[in-house]
């Protein structure tokens, strides 16, 4: 459906809304900050989300700056996603036990908290990110059942960014910073000679339904204005140019460019768990000592680890440079081919924590410069 | 039913900090002592089995002409060999001699140094003899040793992960203490294991576990550069318990240590 018309909140009253998603029954998640950096953790009160604060990101830096004005959402993400709570990061798949006579007794997966979750402050890139986790996942066709417990109810309030962090690309990935869709809630936060207030619009009959009962005031058409200049005005970090890429990424796949980024990169992992999109798991099957239980969990596993293609025989990828190309062409370019979209949203999450700072844009700009071999 | 399979551990050059680990984590020793038969493990019981024995664990490096010998005799007495800690598998904290003249230290610490026999090097167990699987960590986190056992037992592979530190510590949700506080970290290139217990606590991983698989020290070191870490400082963070690791113990004398 299209966004409903938009209703003020007061700066203050922002609680209005959590506390009207808890009255609905859900599980209220948001950003809040801990050891100075932004995380998703349980939204009691509107008042623990980061108030006052913005990021400062840059290529393996982040750190948290004061903003000298009371904004809540100035300060955009940190490392974790939404990512952690539709698809954990270590999941139960089964049990089973053995009684004395040898019997096998099978359980189920771990159950999925019994109230639907309800995400608040969802960013442009992270509600593209979910609706790629809905491919993967496949909940049209045949839903995984442990994201289809956690996504199945899911409300979502998207926020829109007005201070795009320095790694941010989204608007060149075409998925912020003004969302239209994907949301049941859109909030955006204006704070100009009108003052300090939240606009929220339903995008959905459920959306629609909850902020009724509200009974919040009709935004102005100054608030309308408003709202479009704050997001025309918001400035990127970072671009990426994404026409012809996939195409231009994958002719160059036997290029020695590789082993340039593969001098830098670590191999440690951290962009891939970051990524709001990358989906890979292992599995890992455990036994106790006396013989009486298994279990399997599922993990979050990354196309960075030599476990990730251990075949029987080896590892097929085996050197950086072929590791550092899976990722970077699965992202920009294979991703089209498996689920007809772009498996990057333009978060820049795996910019920034990337502990030595290599930047997705940059490398896939320089690969892109390269001759075709 | 079959016969309960037999254990031993045994101490070499070490502190006694992985015995010790293992005897800490309780629920861990309870249901080791319930599923095997614990036939030689003095720092935990004075009793002694003859071999041979289906399971060895083996703490400590070796580091004189006795152990030398010894780590062989235990070896054949073994179906099995695990080493548990950087000491068993890296050489550990001792190792600093590798790279030094034993004598001086030697002569730094004891007032009659010539009543001491040892060997010029530490030098980790699979140098000397076979070893089946390596338990990193200094010291080890007992719910690996566990696994390791378990796995042994039910005749399975060891779910123990090669990877980085950080595998760990993403999962747990924890904030980059590099990235986000600038907080120099070996966690990148160091063997995941301890759950990321330095990050969690704001510190930046010591490397007690070791090279991960595929190491890419240079590219770390050349980061912490830029986080205005010295060279001297460079070297000694490679320079720990896993001294004698391979990858670590270039890194650290590309840096002067």
């Amino acid at each position: 459906m299209d966004v409903g018309a938009a209703y003020r909140v007061p700066a203050t009253e922002l609680n209005v809304l959590v506390a009207a998603l808890d009255d609905a029954g859900y599980a209220v998640w948001g950003p809040t900050i801990r050891n100075e950096a932004v995380v998703v953790d349980r939204l009691d009160d509107a008042a623990n989300l980061p108030h006052g604060r913005r990021t400062v990101q840059a290529g393996g830096r982040y750190r948290l700056d004061a903003t000298g004005d009371a904004r809540v959402f100035a300060c955009v993400h940190g490392a974790d996603s939404w990512k952690r709570l539709l698809h954990p990061p270590k999941v139960r798949l089964w049990r089973c036990t053995r009684d004395a006579d040898g019997a096998l007794d099978f359980a189920g997966d771990e159950p999925a908290e019994p109230r639907p979750m309800a995400f608040f402050g969802v960013r442009g890139c992270d509600l593209a990110a979910i609706r790629r986790l809905d491919d993967v996942f496949d909940r049209a066709a045949a839903p995984d059942p442990v994201y289809e417990a956690r996504r199945n109810g899911l409300f979502v309030v998207a926020v829109e960014c007005a201070e795009p962090g320095g790694t941010c690309f989204c608007a060149s990935m075409g998925t912020g910073p003004q969302v239209e869709r994907g949301f049941d809630w859109r909030l955006t936060e204006l704070d100009d000679a009108d003052g300090h207030r939240f606009l929220v619009g339903a995008g959905s009959a459920l959306g629609a339904e909850l902020l009724a009962p509200l009974a919040l005031a009709p935004a102005t058409a100054a608030d309308e204005t408003a709202r479009r200049r704050q997001g025309e005005g918001a400035v990127m970090g970072r671009a990426l140019d994404t026409a012809g890429l996939g195409e231009a990424l994958v002719a160059r796949r036997e290029s020695g460019y590789f082993e340039q980024v593969a001098e830098r990169c670590l191999g440690c992992t951290n962009c891939t768990m970051v990524c709001p999109t990358c989906f890979c798991t292992t599995v890992e099957d455990t036994s106790d000592l006396a013989g009486t239980t298994a279990e399997q969990h599922r993990l979050w596993d990354s196309c960075f680890t030599l476990g990730f293609s251990y075949v029987n025989g080896g590892t097929v990828r085996e050197g950086g440079p072929a590791r550092y190309r899976q990722w970077l062409l699965h992202k920009l370019a294979t991703w089209w081919d498996q689920f007809d979209a772009c498996g990057c949203v333009g978060c820049g999450r795996c910019i920034t924590w990337c502990p030595v700072g290599i930047d997705i844009t940059a490398e896939a700009a320089a690969l892109r410069a390269e001759p075709v071999p | 039913m079959a016969r309960r399979k037999s254990l031993a551990v045994w101490k070499f050059a070490s502190c006694d900090g992985c015995q010790l680990a293992v005897l800490d984590g309780v629920d861990e020793l309870l249901a080791l002592a319930g599923a095997v038969d614990i036939a030689y493990f003095l720092e935990a019981s004075k009793a002694k089995v003859e071999g041979p024995y289906d399971l060895s664990l083996v703490e400590g490096s070796i580091t004189t002409e006795h152990d030398a010998r010894r780590i062989r005799e235990v070896r054949g007495a073994s179906e099995r060999v695990v080493t548990i800690g950087a000491c068993a598998t890296a050489g550990g904290i001792q190792g600093l001699r590798n790279d030094a003249d034993a004598d001086d230290f030697a002569r730094a610490v004891y007032p009659r140094p010539e009543e001491l026999a040892y060997l010029p090097s530490s030098t980790a167990i699979g140098q000397h003899v076979l070893v089946d699987f390596e338990v990193r960590g200094c010291p080890v986190n007992p719910r690996q040793v566990r696994e390791v056992v378990g796995a042994y037992l039910a005749g399975r592979h060891p779910q123990i992960s090669a990877a980085s530190v950080c595998t760990d510590c993403k999962r747990r949700g924890l904030p980059c203490v590099m990235v986000a506080h600038g907080t120099p970290c070996l966690g990148p290139v160091t063997q995941a294991g301890c759950g990321a217990l330095c990050p969690a606590c704001d510190r930046g991983c010591y490397g007690c576990y070791g090279p991960m698989e595929a190491p890419r020290t240079a590219a770390l070191a050349a980061w912490w550069r830029e986080l205005g870490v010295s060279e001297a400082d460079i070297a000694r963070a490679f320079r720990t318990f896993n001294a004698d690791a391979p990858a670590f113990r270039e890194e650290a004398r590309r840096h002067g240590g």
